[in-house]
């Protein structure tokens, strides 16, 4: 099992501007549960608080009301049922790839020869177990994001929050990386929030596509997908994949509209 | 063809210390010295054994506080800078003790060690850690938050994500800060031996003025700076073994 629930999250910033005190609501009474297994997006324009809910899913902002559920339990800060995904990958730069995925699991308590072999399988999940000794500066964009998912995934959370992971990548590593996502997905079956901005992206990876707007959830799109998705460039020329995609377009300019 | 950095530095202590025999011989040998005047009177004290015992004498207290300075400033600085309460309540001293007056302060440390050997190590050690402190400081302060934000979304304690993430992250300024204690420390040393027993190589340096002998004058404050720069170099060397990393990223220019 591994769902998540945010209910009826709710998120102040108190911000000093030309030395006035302002308060900023990042999230207003937010609400939504991603089911076992399910690839759920968060898209929306800047400062609509997509990142804002995934932090605080993942522990690492407090909501200022309400609460996060994992499994129907509520959880109180960071926790190894969830795992992050860092948009810059956020590697420890001293530490070669297969240290960093060790980090982690040392975090969780693991020690000896499980720790090493644990930390060369999911390297090799990603397909960089040739590259384990390099150290992160000697490692492209797309294969340090791999080693970030590789850590992430390494203390088998029950949930995994990615932060517009591929956004810093170029289109092609891009590509790659979504495919490659989706292949991990199938082989483990892990619940992945995702939050994005691009709309290909949302369509071609999501279950479900969660359109947010000024704080609030304005509205969920199902993605009539099959999986598993197989080649990602046929999937483009599918007629729901222009429709979904169509339909996400148009949640999100009515905001503007509004 | 891009000449090699040790010829360009080559090259420039030549060029000076041509100049300087040049220009130096014009000048009345009490006003002044030059090279070759200087190698003769080193050569002199060199044959005596004096300047080895002298080197020997100064070395001690020098390494022992400069030492401590590190040891003792780098957990200081480690703690100030990530402890907000520790920073209000420390960061203070560490700021003002920086900029404290040591020179007008010896005479009181006298009044507490005595003439010998402590005092010697308080004053290099007082000279040396301010600036590890501070730099330690600042380096915990520049580290990222998303750093941070990786040993937290991993449920790191706070023990283990200032030990395995702020302080490998704060090792290139750390390593600086011990690079700038090293001049202080020097003059630290010399300071102590003029205002205390008159010994190792800054008693050189009096003995020899008090006789209008400047070129033998010259001789401990050479190889004082010929220590500096080896030391230097040393910690340049070490730096690139414990933070490798650091080198490779900057992406230095030769």
């Amino acid at each position: 099992m591994g769902n998540v629930s945010l209910v009826d999250i709710s998120k102040r910033f108190r911000l000093t501007i030309d030395g006035s005190e302002q308060f900023v609501q990042a999230l207003d009474h937010v609400s939504f549960t991603v089911a076992d297994g399910e690839i759920a997006m968060l898209i929306g324009p800047s400062g609509c608080g997509k990142t804002t809910a995934l932090r605080i899913a993942m522990g690492l902002d407090q909501a200022t009301s309400g609460q996060v559920l994992v499994d129907g339990r509520e959880v109180k800060g960071c926790g190894h049922d969830r795992g992050m995904v860092f948009q810059h990958a956020e590697l420890l730069p001293w530490l070669s790839a297969v240290d960093n995925v060790k980090f982690g699991l040392e975090m969780k308590g693991m020690r000896g020869g499980e720790l090493k072999d644990t930390a060369m399988r999911y390297l090799d999940l990603v397909g960089l177990a040739g590259s384990a000794q390099r150290r992160p500066h000697q490692l492209s964009g797309g294969m340090k994001q791999r080693v970030g998912i590789a850590r992430a995934l390494a203390i088998d959370p029950k949930v995994l929050l990615m932060d517009e992971p591929f956004g810093a990548l170029d289109a092609q590593t891009r590509e790659a990386m979504q495919a490659e996502l989706l292949d991990i997905h199938a082989r483990t079956r892990k619940t992945i929030v995702f939050v994005t901005h691009d709309l290909d992206e949302a369509v071609l990876l999501a279950d479900r596509v969660f359109v947010m707007r000024n704080g609030r959830l304005q509205e969920i799109i199902e993605v009539p997908l099959p999986r598993p998705r197989g080649d990602l460039g046929a999937i483009r020329g599918l007629s729901a994949f222009a429709e979904t995609r169509y339909k996400i377009w148009q949640a999100l300019h009515a905001e503007a509209a509004s | 063809m891009k000449m090699p950095r040790w010829l360009i530095t080559t090259i420039s202590v030549v060029i000076f210390l041509a100049f300087w025999e040049f220009f130096g011989r014009d000048i009345n040998p009490i006003f002044g010295s030059y090279p070759t005047a200087i190698i003769a009177a080193f050569i002199k004290l060199a044959k005596s054994g004096k300047i080895w015992v002298a080197l020997f004498q100064s070395l001690q207290p020098f390494v022992i506080g400069y030492l401590l300075a590190i040891v003792v400033g780098v957990p200081i600085g480690l703690v100030v800078g990530r402890f907000r309460v520790a920073e209000a309540a420390l960061g203070i001293y560490v700021t003002a003790g920086y900029a404290m007056p040591l020179v007008a302060l010896v005479p009181l440390l006298i009044l507490w060690l005595g003439l010998g050997f402590a005092v010697k190590v308080a004053v290099v050690f007082l000279m040396s850690i301010f600036p590890v402190c501070i730099n330690t400081w600042a380096g915990v302060n520049a580290v990222p938050v998303s750093l941070i934000e990786v040993g937290k979304s991993l449920v790191a304690s706070d023990a283990t994500i200032l030990r395995r993430i702020i302080l490998p992250a704060t090792l290139p300024y750390i390593m600086a800060g011990i690079r700038l204690a090293v001049g202080r420390a020097v003059v630290a040393m010399i300071i102590a031996e003029f205002f205390t027993a008159i010994s190792g190589l800054g008693g050189i340096i009096i003995q020899s003025a008090n006789n209008f002998d400047t070129a033998t004058m010259f001789v401990p404050v050479v190889i004082l700076m010929v220590l500096a720069i080896g030391l230097n170099s040393l910690i340049v060397w070490i730096e690139r073994r414990v933070a490798p990393w650091q080198a490779e990223i900057a992406g230095r220019s030769e």
